[in-house]
């Protein structure tokens, strides 16, 4: 059996990977999953320098899922680099670093300073809802996004990802955009704008008012999304959004991913990625799949 | 670190001991490496709900396996929990947080100060201090809960916000009316009661541990959904923020910025 997948060159020993901002930089986690056995560990994302991030509340349960509107609190590419790096560098899978910034020149110095560095890819986050600046402003417009893609192109020793927005009215135009700017893949989908209101204060549950909203209540929403991109640009595409179980996972690899990240369920049960592995497995025993990659795009 | 696990836990027994309040046994391994002032994080059972509860570890019988919790309904998670019966199973993450630096009070006069489901965690670390303990107890009315429990370890004094029992208003309040002192505090409670006793302790030059909450998903330090403002850059996060759930959630009084 193999459950080998390669994106843009880069060999994944399994199509599990873990969504940017719910996997911290690993460490948080490895109490728990042995990092080795994931296809990548995706990090939280990171800027040119430290983020404070949103006020509290960041986080609120809705039905099936959750929000959250943590702002990109990060401590920077210096600690990421001498601190995260170096502890992901132990372990025998992808870095994939998750890149963020208020301005074009902030995502290149991040994109410049990774570039002589032990790490796989890079993810390009234009597609938070929780940042004013920066961020989602690149990702919900088509020509915005085909200008840094192809800036980041210019400047990135490694493969790009352009990690895609959900909200937006039709997703395949911003990938189309981000594949003719040169991205080598795609991840999708960032989370939902959402909200919450407290009926008894009268008040957002969240500071932020808006949140994105991820779980499995979203998945059948990014699973659609995924098929429909699949359709219309030749790339690999990432695939994420509410995935708590191999199954959910073959559903994505079946609609086109050519690999999926699990997001939220890692804060609901933190074993949930090396469970996704062993299920992938199971799941080929199974039906004698003898490749994974003959599950990519298998729907009929 | 490595003692955190996600484990199913058993109900050993659970009973209403005040208006919303529960108090809730559970037999589980986790106890064995529990310290005072740490939490553990409860799955509710109905899919809907994904994320856990974190309570606070309200007393532990180590040689048994078995963790106390006592918790307020204060949603529809907890209003399951508290329809748990004896034998039923729950799925806890734990055990989470720092803890109360015990050893801080090494030979000092303690303040234990606890207000409304902020009470809880004081029997764990009362429990665990040999020192003389002054354990300040702040509820809304004559609905008092683990006050008799928490007699049993220091000298309790009670403060309501109605005047019912005690003295009237709150656990600064009983500080003023007994003309108490001590060297050391450390408390859990409502934020104003917090920021009072910062600033008491700050006034009196009293070192103060108190133990925040704040809206949490994962619990264990990766989604920075339960950061407190900080005075000064944390080590881990580089900014001014620090996770409750992980540096936290007893901190310095003075860390903690607002």
């Amino acid at each position: 059996m193999n459950t080998e997948v390669k994106i843009a060159g880069v060999t994944f020993k399994n199509p599990v990977m873990t969504a940017s901002g719910t996997f911290g930089s690993g460490m948080e986690y490895s109490d728990f999953v042995d990092l080795n056995r994931l296809g990548a560990v995706v990090t939280k994302g990171v800027a040119n320098v430290p983020w404070e991030g949103n006020p509290t509340p960041r986080v609120a349960e809705v039905y099936g899922g959750m929000l959250n509107a943590i702002g990109l609190q990060n401590p920077g590419i210096d600690v990421f680099i001498e601190r995260d790096l170096t502890f992901l560098e132990k372990y025998d899978t992808n870095v994939i670093v998750n890149v963020c910034g208020k301005t074009v020149e902030d995502y290149l110095e991040v994109v410049e300073r990774l570039s002589d560095t032990s790490v796989s890819m890079l993810e390009i986050n234009v597609s938070c809802p929780n940042v004013k600046e920066g961020a989602i402003a690149f990702g919900q417009k088509a020509d915005s996004l085909y200008d840094i893609t192809s800036q980041i192109k210019k400047k990135a020793k490694q493969p790009v990802i352009m990690k895609l927005s959900p909200n937006v009215t039709d997703i395949t135009e911003m990938a189309k955009a981000a594949e003719a700017a040169g991205a080598d893949a795609l991840s999708m989908i960032n989370t939902i704008t959402g909200m919450k209101i407290d009926i008894h204060r009268r008040k957002f549950v969240l500071a932020n008012k808006t949140g994105g909203m991820s779980g499995p209540a979203v998945k059948p929403v990014a699973v659609r999304m995924v098929y429909q991109t699949a359709q219309a640009v030749k790339i690999p595409i990432i695939g994420m959004g509410g995935i708590s179980s191999a199954e959910d996972a073959v559903e994505f690899l079946l609609a086109g991913a050519s690999a999926v990240a699990v997001g939220a369920m890692n804060f609901v049960n933190p074993y949930t990625t090396v469970e996704v592995v062993e299920g992938i497995e199971a799941y080929m025993k199974q039906y004698g799949i003898e490749n994974v990659t003959e599950l990519i795009g298998g729907v009929v | 670190m490595a003692q955190k696990k996600k484990v199913t836990a058993t109900v050993i027994s659970q009973k209403q001991i005040g208006e919303q309040i529960y108090d809730l046994w559970l037999e589980t391994k986790l106890v064995k490496n529990a310290h005072p002032g740490q939490f553990v994080a409860v799955y509710p059972r109905g899919e809907s709900m994904l994320l856990p509860r974190p309570i606070s570890i309200c007393e532990t019988d180590k040689a048994k396996d078995r963790l106390r919790l006592v918790y307020r309904v204060a949603g529809k998670g907890t209003a399951e929990f508290s329809t748990c019966k004896a034998g039923d199973r729950l799925d806890i993450l734990g055990v989470l947080g720092n803890g109360f630096p015990v050893d801080k009070a090494k030979g000092k006069r303690v303040f234990l100060m606890g207000g409304g489901i902020g009470i809880p965690p004081m029997l764990e670390l009362a429990k665990a201090m040999d020192e003389k303990k002054q354990i300040l107890l702040g509820y809304r009315n004559k609905d008092l809960f683990l006050e008799e429990d928490l007699a049993q370890y220091g000298d309790v004094y009670v403060a309501t916000e109605d005047g019912s029992v005690g003295t009237k208003g709150n656990v600064m309040d009983i500080i003023k009316a007994y003309a108490l002192h001590a060297d050391v505090i450390m408390a859990c409670g409502p934020m104003p009661m917090l920021r009072a006793i910062k600033t008491y302790a700050a006034q009196s030059g009293v070192e103060a541990y108190i133990s925040l909450e704040e809206r949490m998903a994962c619990g264990v330090g990766a989604c920075l959904g339960c950061v407190c403002r900080t005075t000064k850059v944390d080590a881990h996060s580089h900014v001014h923020n620090a996770r409750i759930c992980t540096e936290g959630p007893v901190f310095e009084a003075g860390e903690v910025a607002d």
